[in-house]
């Protein structure tokens, strides 16, 4: 595969792939969507027009969810706890640990407003910690598709593997990178390009930016390999130990630079006691009301400096 | 400290004027959310303007009455009264969810100034209300504690873990609004999670409870000289009846208003309503 590039200008947000996806998922009886009073911006709408008897709403009560969810998950039901990505991994993040991974139930978390997306909202409500924190829970699973067509896949295959999992979406639009027919599979990195002088690696939203990036490196000579690592748990291992091969490695994530993707691949490196990391993302601080690219921009998130940091390394 | 120094029809006024202001933060914004301002805006209205002992000049004076807005995302009402108040100048008004501005999409206490504790996240507001009237109690200090909440955000437990613990601390210097519009986001409130009885449940907890009309000018007000000086070790608690978008009204008991801004048509509307004056 070669890099894609972003001509077709086609934007969505992956909360609406989600949305799309669980609404084929339901044919399953025993697939339900637990909302917590924001199924209309979590766009679970369409699924609980067509399969109102798998809906539950719990009102504004999400540690209720994540419990009741577990309640579900050990009656054979696979429960998609449905909410924003702050208050899914954080206002839920006990009940989650003790009822949910504890006991390895097959229960989902499906989060939209992921990362610096609710933007306007301001810093109450934008989740830069979420995946970071539910990776250190044993048995979940963390995943952020890259686009629409790359989140549907991977909110397939959540459903059809057992266990907990983590999925977190942008609230806003971003661009469309797959084609519709890529396939994709939990706990395996995409490459996008393969190359020897630096690795790019890049998950969710910010992979469009890395895809510009290591555009602009190759045009001044630099051969590029690109990842989307979808899955920060389990994390491609493998792809990893390609890119420390190449022995130098930028990391970019619309989520702290503590504990999330950068932090992931950096503790393989330092295992395997070779190779350089710098990370792109959020500089470990809270975030304002803005507009999303101001907010990106703020923390060092954007083209420009993607190239910076590789070239600071080569 | 002036309080109490703006007569009745004045006071109704006023609560027209944060409204508009409301509306037009919102409208300018194109994003926040009018209906829950809306429902809120006579009795917080009286808090600031009548009740609240509170210094624009010393937003942070120790002796200051507080409040928390514990459903932070109606924060354009909260916003208009600081800006009328003199907190912050009138015209920040045209900032709301602006970069630097001090009216975030949420209240945030490190960026502006009158605003006791940032809020946003439902069902924790009540529990920071409950530590600041007890912290007044143990400096023996004679200010209280308002705080405001929505009916839907009545349905998180923590709610009812803030409310045991300012029973059992004998709170009566905390006053608790709930602004009972009948909607959440997803719908009514009796269809997506019944509340029960409000105005029961508080009062088996153990709070002094009233139920009036918050959109009354007159009830509001009567309200609070029931409980201003009612220091018998009880938490207070006044179940508002109100409609969501109240005063504009194509808003009125409409789910779609929650977090909704006008275009300029609906905008200019609104605010032509509102010069109208409410219908109680
Ligand atoms: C913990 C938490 N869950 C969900 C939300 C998203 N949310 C914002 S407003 C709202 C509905 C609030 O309804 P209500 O309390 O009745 O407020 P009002 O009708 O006055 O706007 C929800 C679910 C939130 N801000 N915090
Ligand atoms: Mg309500």
């Amino acid at each position: 595969m070669t890099v894609m590039n972003l001509k077709s200008n086609e934007k969505k947000a992956t909360r609406e792939a989600f949305g799309d996806e669980i609404a084929e998922l339901g044919k399953n009886k025993n697939i339900l969507v637990v909302d917590a009073d924001i199924g209309g911006s979590c766009k679970t709408t369409k699924f609980m027009n067509a399969f109102p008897k798998q809906h539950v709403n719990v009102g504004i009560a999400e540690q209720n969810a994540a419990g009741l969810a577990a309640g579900l998950a050990t009656t054979g039901k696979i429960p998609f706890v449905s909410t924003y990505a702050v208050f899914g991994s954080l206002r839920m993040a006990e009940q989650i640990r003790q009822e949910v991974c504890y006991p390895n139930l097959n229960v989902k978390i499906a989060c939209s407003h992921g990362g610096l997306t609710p933007a306007n909202d301001g810093g109450s409500h934008q989740a830069i910690e979420d995946m970071g924190v539910l990776r250190t829970f044993p048995n979940m699973k963390v995943i952020m598709g890259a686009d629409y067509h790359s989140t549907r896949k991977l909110v397939k295959q959540a459903a059809e593997i057992y266990g907990p999992v983590f999925l977190r979406f942008t609230r806003d639009t971003i661009p469309i990178i797959y084609d519709e027919n890529e396939e994709f599979e939990i706990g395996k990195a995409k490459q996008l390009k393969d190359g020897k002088d630096i690795a790019l690696i890049a998950n969710g939203d910010t992979v469009h930016l890395a895809i510009q990036a290591a555009e602009i490196l190759e045009n001044k000579g630099i051969s590029v390999k690109l990842l989307d690592m979808h899955t920060i748990k389990p994390i491609d291992r493998e792809a990893i130990l390609e890119c420390i091969e190449i022995g130098k490695i930028v990391t970019v994530e619309d989520h702290n630079i503590i504990n999330g993707l950068g932090s992931a691949v950096s503790e393989i490196v330092a295992e395997q006691g070779e190779g350089i990391v710098r990370r792109v993302g959020v500089q470990d601080q809270f975030g304002e009301s803005a507009p999303y690219e101001k907010l990106l921009e703020i923390n060092g998130i954007t083209v420009e400096n993607i190239v910076n940091k590789a070239e600071e390394i080569l | 400290m002036e309080v109490g120094s703006l007569t009745l029809e004045e006071l109704k006024k006023k609560a027209i004027d944060l409204r508009e202001s409301a509306v037009t933060m919102v409208y300018k914004a194109q994003s926040g959310h009018p209906g829950g301002s809306l429902s809120a805006a006579d009795f917080v209205t009286a808090l600031y303007f009548n009740e609240m002992n509170i210094d624009p000049e010393n937003p942070d004076w120790e002796d200051r009455d507080r409040f928390v807005l514990s459903k932070g995302h109606v924060a354009p009402i909260q916003y208009a009264a600081l800006a009328h108040k003199g907190f912050v100048p009138l015209e920040t008004i045209n900032t709301l969810r602006e970069y630097k501005s001090p009216f975030q999409g949420h209240p945030d206490s490190k960026k502006c100034p009158g605003i006791d504790i940032s809020t946003g996240s439902l069902g924790q507001g009540l529990s920071c209300a409950v530590g600041m009237a007890l912290g007044g109690k143990l400096d023996e200090k004679s200010y209280r504690v308002f705080a405001v909440l929505g009916d839907g955000e009545c349905q998180e437990g923590q709610i009812w873990e803030a409310a045991q613990s300012a029973v059992k601390y004998e709170l009566d210097n905390l006053v608790v609004f709930v602004d009972d519009n009948g909607l959440q986001i997803d719908g009514p409130t009796e269809e997506i999670m019944p509340n029960g009885d409000l105005e029961k449940k508080f009062e088996v907890f153990g709070f002094e409870t009233n139920r009036i009309n918050g959109h009354s000018m007159e009830e509001v007000l009567e309200a609070l000289d029931q409980v201003r000086d009612a220091k018998n070790g009880k938490p207070k608690c006044i179940i508002c009846n109100t409609v969501k978008g109240k005063g504009v009204s194509f808003m009125e008991n409409v789910v779609g208003w929650h977090g909704k801004a006008p275009n300029e048509e609906q905008y200019e509307l609104a605010m032509e309503e509102l010069a109208r004056g409410l219908n109680v």
